[in-house]
């Protein structure tokens, strides 16, 4: 497929003394919790299938024990799997040889870790310079290079320092700026902000947000954290026991849970600040009111409606042109939580 | 009940036979293999004699100094670096000079044999489950048994003198190093190491770019309890022709000398704190990135 940078294929991955045996079972059908109470194996990923298009941030979210890090570690093959295909660029990491393994993972994807796994008794430049020393770059080359990702993350001034004289933030802004200095069109982010508390989370978003405008990397970013979920995703897929559930994007979630269990899982949220005009309006080109744009959040539409003193507004495409109308009824009814038992549109 | 009451063992004669045969066999083998073997250790015999007459025959300033510069090097402690002149210049001046250089001369070959073959063997341990499994009680019975019994067929096969000596100490002060590189490595930590296969670092540079360097601390303890050992066995050394220490404290000792025995004894001890300090201190010094607030 063209379209997708990485995408995955029937993937399963079995932990246990024999799992090529487990395998059986599990195509026949049987439950995590029956495959381990009767036959001792862990099922970690069924049936994973993910087309990731380029220069989107497609998050995988689920809570812990969901195979999320597991998962993520397929990708460069961290982890080999039980059964299934990975294909990166039309190229299955899993045929790789070890050399052209270790190709793809100096050049091509890059690495964020949840606990920064920075090297202790290197500096922070000497650790932004890893992934370059390790591909044979010149002292001189990769220490300018680093530089310049040192200065873009904001840690000018800290680069003699060692990781353990560094907050967790800063050493996280570490472990990003060695992952991007490899220039690696993909980077793969496991649970990258989750050990930061959450002003500094916020804070690193944003840094991710901003760089990602810039590079267009094709982003992987792993997180138990709904909220981040929806702040960073282009796409989200939702795993429980290593299924995905539900993917799709952020608006389409929150519109349309799949099940009891995402709705309940997006319960919580603030709707009015994440579901945009686009997601709820009704096709038109001669809508009246006042003029908002497809991306502009539901509590701001709200606003605008109110002030104008108007029963509906008119939805208007970047480019300014009419091409929707929202009421604010509608907006109104999509700010309330969907009801667990409404017969709503199901996922599959 | 003659079953319960009498353990069931050899017979008088087989035993005596086994035995024989043991001896008889390995004594063969000397015979054929001794001579070979000697010239196979002649060239490290003659470095031996070469650096210990360096030691002696160089002028106990200079000596002093490069004790003292060594101290300083490792330490960074000027402390340490005037108590371990004052030693050794009360050792000096109670004549014990000469022997101190000689044990100060087979310590650093054994130490440096040891660290030379340890270090290379930890590192093969640490990589497989396998050679750890078959080494380690290897190691095991290196350090426990009791090193008159392995004195026995290395004076059979190499007579006495230096060599056997120098043999013996390993034999006793190696374990330490290799157990602690073999350790070193596998307690490094799993998140950087697999950070370092993210980014696609192949066996060497995983080795040396990570796992060493974060094993150094764990090694340097292997190599400061490697020198230590290797001390306490200078009177057992003495006793197949090792000169050094060990000498007087073994006459001391069939003499009923109370004075020489306690002399040369604590100037052994007195090298091995001053040895265990300053290695300790350097250890120590390698870890200085693990602090919070090192350099602001």
């Amino acid at each position: 497929m063209a379209d997708s940078k990485i995408e995955i294929r029937n993937l399963y991955k079995v932990f246990g003394s024999n799992p090529v045996k487990a395998m059986k079972q599990v195509h026949a059908g049987i439950s995590k919790q029956e495959l381990l109470d009767q036959h001792g194996h862990v099922l970690g990923l069924r049936n994973i299938n993910i087309k990731i298009r380029p220069k989107r941030v497609q998050v995988i979210m689920g809570l812990s024990g969901s195979g999320k890090s597991t998962l993520i570690r397929h990708i460069n093959r961290l982890i080999e799997p039980t059964e299934g295909e990975v294909i990166v660029d039309n190229e299955d990491v899993l045929a790789m040889s070890s050399d052209g393994l270790r190709d793809f993972r100096r050049h091509k994807a890059s690495m964020v870790f949840q606990r920064f796994g920075l090297l202790p008794h290197r500096t922070v430049v000497q650790n932004v310079a890893y992934g370059l020393s390790i591909q044979g770059v010149s002292q001189a080359e990769s220490s300018e290079r680093s530089q310049r990702w040192i200065d873009r993350v904001g840690l000018a001034g800290f680069e003699q320092h060692f990781p353990a004289q560094l907050s967790g933030g800063m050493q996280q802004r570490v472990g990003l700026a060695r992952a991007l200095a490899t220039d690696a069109e993909i980077l793969l982010m496991d649970e990258a902000f989750s050990a930061l508390d959450p002003l500094i989370r916020t804070d690193m978003q944003n840094i991710l947000l901003d760089l990602q405008e810039e590079l267009h990397k094709t982003i992987v970013f792993i997180t138990h954290d709904l909220d981040e979920a929806l702040r960073i995703g282009d796409e989200i897929s939702i795993l429980r026991d290593g299924e995905v559930i539900q993917d799709g994007d952020p608006q389409s979630i929150i519109m349309r849970p799949a099940d009891d269990y995402i709705a309940d899982f997006i319960k919580d949220i603030n709707r009015g600040r994440v579901l945009e005009v686009r997601s709820i309006m009704k096709k038109s080109s001669r809508a009246t009111g006042p003029k908002m744009v497809l991306k502009t959040p539901l509590e701001d539409a709200l606003q605008q409606l109110v002030n104008a003193g108007k029963d509906s507004g008119a939805v208007t495409s970047d480019d300014g042109k009419v091409i929707g109308k929202i009421s604010l009824k509608n907006a109104i009814s999509a700010m309330a939580r969907p009801g667990r038992d409404k017969k709503g549109p199901r996922y599959k | 009940m003659e079953f319960f009451d009498e353990f069931p063992e050899l017979g008088r004669g087989e035993l005596r036979d086994f035995k024989k045969a043991i001896d008889f066999s390995f004594r063969s083998f000397s015979r054929a293999y001794g001579e070979t073997l000697e010239n196979f250790f002649d060239p490290l015999l003659q470095f031996m004699i070469w650096f210990e007459k360096l030691l002696i025959g160089a002028p106990w300033p200079i000596i002093l100094v490069v004790i003292g510069s060594l101290c300083w090097l490792g330490a960074r402690s000027w402390k340490l670096v005037a108590g371990s002149i004052v030693c050794f210049a009360i050792i000096g001046y109670f004549g014990m000079w000469e022997n101190t250089m000689a044990t100060l001369a087979i310590i650093s070959v054994a130490t440096f044999i040891c660290i030379g073959l340890g270090i290379p063997l930890g590192i093969w341990m640490a990589k497989s489950n396998r050679v750890q499994a078959i080494v380690t009680p290897i190691l095991d019975v290196m350090q426990t048994i009791p090193s008159f019994v392995y004195l026995i067929p290395v004076v059979m096969l190499l007579g006495i003198g230096k060599v056997p000596g120098l043999i013996a100490v390993c034999i006793y002060a190696a374990p330490p190093i290799v157990r602690l590189t073999n350790l070193g490595i596998r307690l490094v930590d799993e998140e950087v190491l697999e950070a370092s296969d993210a980014f696609g670092a192949n066996y060497k540079q995983r080795l040396w770019g990570v796992q060493i360097p974060l094993a150094l601390p764990n090694i340097f303890a292997g190599v400061n309890q490697t020198i230590m050992m290797a001390l306490a066995m200078v009177v057992i050394a003495s006793m197949i022709g090792v000169r050094g220490l060990g000498v007087p404290v073994l006459q001391a000792v069939s003499n009923q000398y109370l004075a020489l025995g306690l002399m040369n004894g604590l100037a052994i001890v007195a090298i091995a704190i001053i040895f265990d300090r300053v290695s300790q201190k350097y250890g120590q010094r390698l870890q200085a990135y693990r602090k919070g607030n090192g350099n602001g």
